[in-house]
């Protein structure tokens, strides 16, 4: 605590030293995370740009072949059935989760906040997509799968749920219904917990009900918080690869084969780098949509608490 | 919390109550069900399985399908069992997700907890700028990226190698650095100033004073960054398929591919499935509150 006013340089001076040491400081910090950045974000962001206007497959210095990738995408059939079974796919896999979430946000915030279930509730979230894929291949066995047999104790018709081709989107969303819903509602109860206890104590004694309470109260409170929690998972649903690469590979037929695994399918099995990034660009394209849509939203909904 | 309304309120409330736990029962069971009948079946021996399937015990009580994908049993018992032909060696993809993950983890943590504090607490010209280009690279879909990347590590002839499978996720996390960086702004400034005033260089300050100060985010972040790289399945699928640098992931991909058809191997897959989980399922279980709370941070903010 000596040295305070060091005598001799001027205020001025030493700021400008302060500042100059200061900044080489910094890039040295940021060296190791931007060189990083620069060779695997940004360089191959501006590379992927370009090997989507070339026919490009790994073997051969690709030539420039113009916008010819992207008139090919308009002719493809696979991809707009891509793109369908995508969509399908986010939307049943969204509406069942954000719901099941809400439901289980709100039972964990009115109900019981023990953060054993919430530990319990999250578990499946933890571990990797490739085990859960594996554990409801077996789980949904059409001879000796559990959730068969249990059907047929109920006297349910057994299902080959991977193997139907209307059945096959809705269970891979199920199963990822199944992994990410603990995830999401804690998201959301945290949100729920944001929220004053005295509107609570006021709807109470009000004499509202439990229901009423949550329609009135919760969810309009949180819809800020639910509107980022639904951008996020919208965005890692459209990403949606580990499962289908497990389970059905796309099949039956072209009944699974979303853009992920379609783009995957084309650049790592037939070698076509150059269509694979054009189709990676419209992904990407989408989800930046997608992204600016829901920001305007949320915007939108800004003032609600306060 | 429970509305004590006098009259007919009284009776109703309490059903409601009933009908909400039994619902978070039934979830909490469909969440819990799944995770025991894979340990069930990890300990049953497969021809088995198919008379058994009412019995909630496992078939046949054997430690065999572990014995199986651990490299133990000769390869005409893996076949007599069920299992597969291919050889399997969990131990070796233990020990590559291992590697993989602890050295994304640790490198990945230091340099981004750099870079956070760079751009949390030093001035320099440019700082804003920086950090949005920083932060935009979340916008970018992995897959984009990733093609370039294989075609880059590829050129650099270090397909099937650990550097190839964790090169790309080293140095840089957009997620870590913000995630830091939003912890690094909250430490009072006047203790950064304390310790220059006592003649403290930059490098001090930090690893003295504001890593030990946020050792609670930064460990939390690493665990985040561990589950993550230890879940990772498609760029090892892409970068890192032999035998010597497989991770549990990527092996249990080939396992299942390799398994027949007619009559899969469910109580090897099992296994390899429990080996796989195991380790995420215990770190989870020691420091789950820390990760439940930072999941709820992270949400707020």
């Amino acid at each position: 605590m000596t040295a305070t006013g060091v005598p001799g340089t001027s205020r001025s001076a030493r700021w400008k030293s302060l500042g100059r040491r200061e900044t080489r400081v910094a890039l040295l910090f940021i060296t190791p995370a931007s060189l990083g950045f620069i060779v695997f974000y940004l360089v191959p962001t501006f590379r992927g740009v370009w090997l989507s206007l070339t026919d490009y497959d790994l073997f051969s210095p690709g030539t420039f072949v113009g916008v010819d990738n992207y008139a090919k995408l308009l002719g493809d059939s696979v991809f707009f059935n891509a793109l369908g079974v995508t969509l399908e796919y986010v939307l049943i896999n969204i509406t069942l989760q954000t719901a099941l979430a809400l439901l289980l946000a709100a039972l964990m915030h009115r109900l019981a906040k023990s953060i054993v279930i919430r530990g319990i509730l999250l578990a499946p979230y933890m571990v990797s997509g490739v085990v859960v894929a594996l554990l409801w291949l077996w789980l949904l066995d059409y001879q000796i799968g559990l959730v068969n047999n249990v059907a047929e104790f109920f006297g349910l018709p057994r299902e080959a749920y991977f193997g139907d081709p209307q059945l096959a989107i809705i269970t891979v969303a199920l199963i990822n219904v199944w992994k990410s819903m603990g995830y999401t509602a804690l998201l959301l109860f945290a949100g729920l917990q944001a929220i004053p206890k005295d509107v609570y104590e006021a709807a109470s004694i009000d004499g509202a009900s439990e229901w009423k309470t949550f329609w009135r109260i919760s969810l309009p409170l949180i819809r800020p918080v639910l509107a980022l929690v639904l951008i996020i998972s919208i965005i890692g649903s459209f990403q949606i690869f580990d499962t289908i690469a497990i389970t059905t590979k796309g099949g039956p037929v072209n009944a699974t084969r979303v853009i992920y695994y379609y783009i995957y399918d084309l650049a790592f099995n037939r070698y076509d780098f150059g269509y694979a990034s054009a189709m990676a660009l419209v992904l990407f394209a989408l989800l930046m949509g997608v992204t600016l849509l829901q920001l305007r939203l949320t915007r939108a909904n800004r003032s609600d608490l306060g | 919390m429970s509305v004590e309304n006098r009259g007919a309120g009284r009776r109703r409330v309490p059903l409601g109550k009933i009908v909400a736990w039994a619902v978070l029962i039934v979830l909490l069971a469909i969440t819990l069900v799944p995770f025991y009948w894979m340990l069930r079946t990890s300990f049953s021996t497969t021809a088995s399985l198919p008379s058994n399937s009412e019995n909630p015990l496992p078939a046949d009580f054997t430690l065999d399908a572990y014995r199986r994908v651990l490299g133990l049993s000769s390869a005409d018992e893996s076949i007599a069992a069920g299992g597969s032909t291919g050889s399997l060696n969990f131990w070796v993809y233990l020990r590559n997700s291992l590697v993989v993950a602890v050295s994304i983890t640790a490198v990945q943590t230091f340099s981004c907890a750099l870079a956070a504090y760079a751009f949390a607490r030093l001035r320099w010209p440019g700082r804003e700028v920086v950090f949005s280009i920083f932060l935009a690279a979340l916008m970018v879909p992995p897959i984009f990226t990733t093609l370039p990347n294989f075609v880059l590590i590829r050129d650099l002839g270090l397909l099937n190698t650990y550097l190839g499978i964790v090169l790309p996720s080293l140095l840089m996390s957009p997620f870590a650095v913000f995630f830091l960086r939003q912890f690094f702004l909250g430490i009072p400034k006047e203790i950064e100033e304390a310790a220059r005033i006592d003649g403290a260089g930059y490098f001090r300050t930090f690893f003295r004073i504001i890593v030990p100060m946020s050792s609670a985010p930064v460990t939390t972040l690493a665990i985040l960054t561990y589950v993550g790289a230890w879940n990772e399945y498609f760029w090892p699928l892409l970068v890192g398929q032999s035998e010597d640098v497989r991770v549990l992931t990527v092996a249990l991909g080939i396992f299942r591919a390799q398994t027949p058809n007619g009559g899969p191997d469910w109580a090897g897959l099992m296994a390899g499935t429990v080996i796989a989980a195991l380790p995420i399922l215990v770190l989870f279980i020691a420091f789950g509150k820390r990760v439940i709370n930072s999941i709820e941070f992270s949400g707020i903010k």
